[in-house]
């Protein structure tokens, strides 16, 4: 039960303590339980996990910031026996590839979306992204997100995502303890299902520590999704 | 052979299902709304996929998505909505992908207007979006060519591996002409299989991608691309001549004012004044061989452009010299065929 998928490179470039690391295993596990392996494609991000593609051991296609499910879109509709997910970030998916979200999700598209939420752009030094906490400080709210500023509050896309027609599954999991990451994998491979099952667009929302940006120890990280995050952002299913 | 009357825009949509367009996806804008009206139609006829994207950012990645997977794909645009496509062009240039799109070319810069125009010319045939690349760039005169050129342009697009565009100003997307239908194009060279595709089950995992962040490999990335540029300049310059035996005057155009110079090429020699009209088919790789070779001959070399002069520059490269007459109007601004003649005339 503890072996690593054999769809997964175990040397990753992330920082000690990230998500990314638990959230690609997952990915991976679900995709050989599911003996899918030479039939899936993964549409890939721009962030930190934009290098996925070394990780994972089937096709992938690179996208532009925010485009991934555009490019998902295409793969699926030509090819409807493939299996096809994107893995985005907070602000490829929330923020630059608002659009592109809301519209495949509107289509009713059917494909899996993993959307990472660390409530900051990780890769370009900490960034406020649009599910930054109100009062957490990055490198472009240095004195907190203050939406009296004009930095707006965190967006819940899973909320917004809920109340589309063409959505068929909606949960958000976390991280910050091991029974919730199994709870999380049970929403991946539950949206997984969904496609082979053809129930439309389906999006699992994954709360995921950054110690680095966070300034904080990987436990308190964790505390901090505990505490912090999942009163934004509460977890469990959206829809179904 | 059986003619049929068909716009160009109509025309050019017929040509991607001729040439197996399998993948389209188009936003609505003037003056390249009849392209994605009957593609709507005609390729759910075919059983082949049409979207109507939410944005032209959205239908590019769209198109590179189907194109990642080997499948013949086109989005068609016009000028405001082809800037936005820049980005998805860059990429497929760097990831290597095939695909085809169309600019039924308007007035810019901006929002511009409707009207026919010869402005894009400098965003074609220089990248148009980030980095060190270059499309293919085909420039129809009439509306057949406009039908067999989207045809080439799928077969150029995967021989090379590369984004080809089709660059049809609004009088030739929109003008209706008698079209005769043809599956086989103007490209004989055998196209190599798509090994390189996602989604083959051939259980050796495939990346599409154009990110090479460790020293030294975007440069050699760079440098593949170089070599196929090289051989794309070397392979595909593509140009027409009209009257140009014993010219002393050569007019130079392109696309839909390349039949107006026309017009003026026969006054003028009704009129016993030497004249010809050299029209370069592809835009890049530019015909410049064949002006090369010309050029002795030539006393004097008129540019006619709808635009403020931007071909003329690449006249002026080939040739070597500022020494070259441009007549040119933007903002849909067409230079007429009395100009023309007129200009012949003063100098």
């Amino acid at each position: 039960m503890l072996k690593p998928p054999k769809s997964l490179e175990l040397d990753t470039h992330y920082c000690p303590g990230c998500g990314h690391g638990i959230i690609h295993r997952i990915v991976a596990e679900v995709v050989e339980e599911l003996g899918i392996k030479k039939k899936t494609v993964a549409a890939t991000s721009v962030g930190c996990s934009v290098v996925a593609y070394d990780y994972w051991d089937f096709d992938c296609c690179e996208s532009a910031h925010g485009r991934a499910l555009a490019v998902a879109t295409a793969i699926k509709r030509c090819r409807p026996d493939l299996v096809v997910f994107t893995y985005q970030g907070d602000g490829d998916l929330a923020s630059i590839g608002l659009s592109e979200t809301i519209h495949s999700a509107n289509r009713g598209e059917n494909l899996t979306c993993i959307f990472v939420n660390n409530a900051c752009y990780g890769m370009t030094g900490g960034q406020m992204a649009p599910t930054t906490l109100i009062d957490q400080k990055t490198a472009t709210t240095p004195f907190g997100r203050k939406p009296e500023l004009g930095d707006g509050w965190p967006v819940n896309i899973c909320s917004i995502l809920s109340l589309l027609e063409g959505v068929g599954f909606v949960a958000r999991g976390s991280l910050f303890n091991p029974k919730e990451v199994l709870r999380t994998k049970q929403y991946i491979k539950r949206a997984f299902v969904n496609q082979l099952e053809n129930k439309r667009f389906s999006i699992v929302e994954v709360l995921s520590p950054c110690p680095t940006v966070w300034n904080l120890s990987p436990i308190e990280a964790l505390k901090f999704i505990e505490n912090q995050m999942q009163k934004i952002f509460p977890i469990g299913i959206i829809k179904e | 052979m059986k003619k049929i009357l068909l716009a160009g825009n109509e025309a050019m949509a017929e040509a991607a299902i001729l040439a197996g367009c399998y993948f389209y996806a188009g936003y609505p804008i003037t003056p390249q709304n009849e392209l994605i009206n009957h593609l709507a139609k005609r390729m759910r006829e075919e059983n082949r996929v049409f979207i109507q994207a939410e944005s032209e950012l959205a239908a590019i990645n769209m198109v590179m998505g189907a194109s990642s997977l080997g499948f013949r794909a086109m989005t068609s645009s016009s000028s405001p909505g082809i800037s936005l496509k820049q980005e998805g062009i860059s990429y497929m240039a760097g990831c290597q992908l095939p695909a085809v799109i169309i600019n039924a070319v308007r007035g810019g810069p901006g929002l511009g207007n409707i009207a026919s125009s010869q402005s894009d010319y400098f965003q074609a045939t220089r990248g148009g979006g980030h980095g060190d690349y270059f499309t293919v760039v085909l420039a129809p005169y009439s509306v057949q060519e406009a039908f067999n050129f989207v045809i080439l342009a799928f077969d150029l697009a995967d021989y090379y591996r590369n984004p080809v565009i089709v660059l049809a100003d609004a009088i030739i997307a929109q003008m209706a002409e008698p079209v005769v239908f043809f599956k086989k194009g103007s490209f004989n060279k055998k196209i190599p299989p798509k090994n390189w595709a996602l989604g083959r089950k051939d259980g050796i995992k495939k990346i599409v991608k154009s990110f090479f962040l460790k020293e030294g490999d975007l440069e050699k990335h760079n440098n593949i691309l170089k070599k196929k540029w090289d051989k794309i300049r070397k392979n595909e310059q593509r140009y027409d001549t009209y009257r140009l035996d014993d010219a002393e005057y050569l007019i130079i155009s392109y696309g839909s004012q390349a039949r107006i110079s026309q017009e003026a090429v026969d006054i003028l020699r009704d009129k016993n004044i030497k004249v010809g009209l050299f029209r370069p088919v592809s835009l890049w790789p530019f015909p410049e061989r064949f002006l090369k070779n010309i050029s002795k001959k030539i006393k004097k070399f008129l540019v006619v452009e709808q635009s403020l002069g931007q071909m003329v520059e690449d006249v002026k490269l080939v040739l070597q010299t500022n020494d070259i007459y441009f007549l040119g109007k933007a903002g849909g601004g067409i230079p007429k065929a009395s100009e023309i003649i007129n200009f012949i005339k003063k100098i």
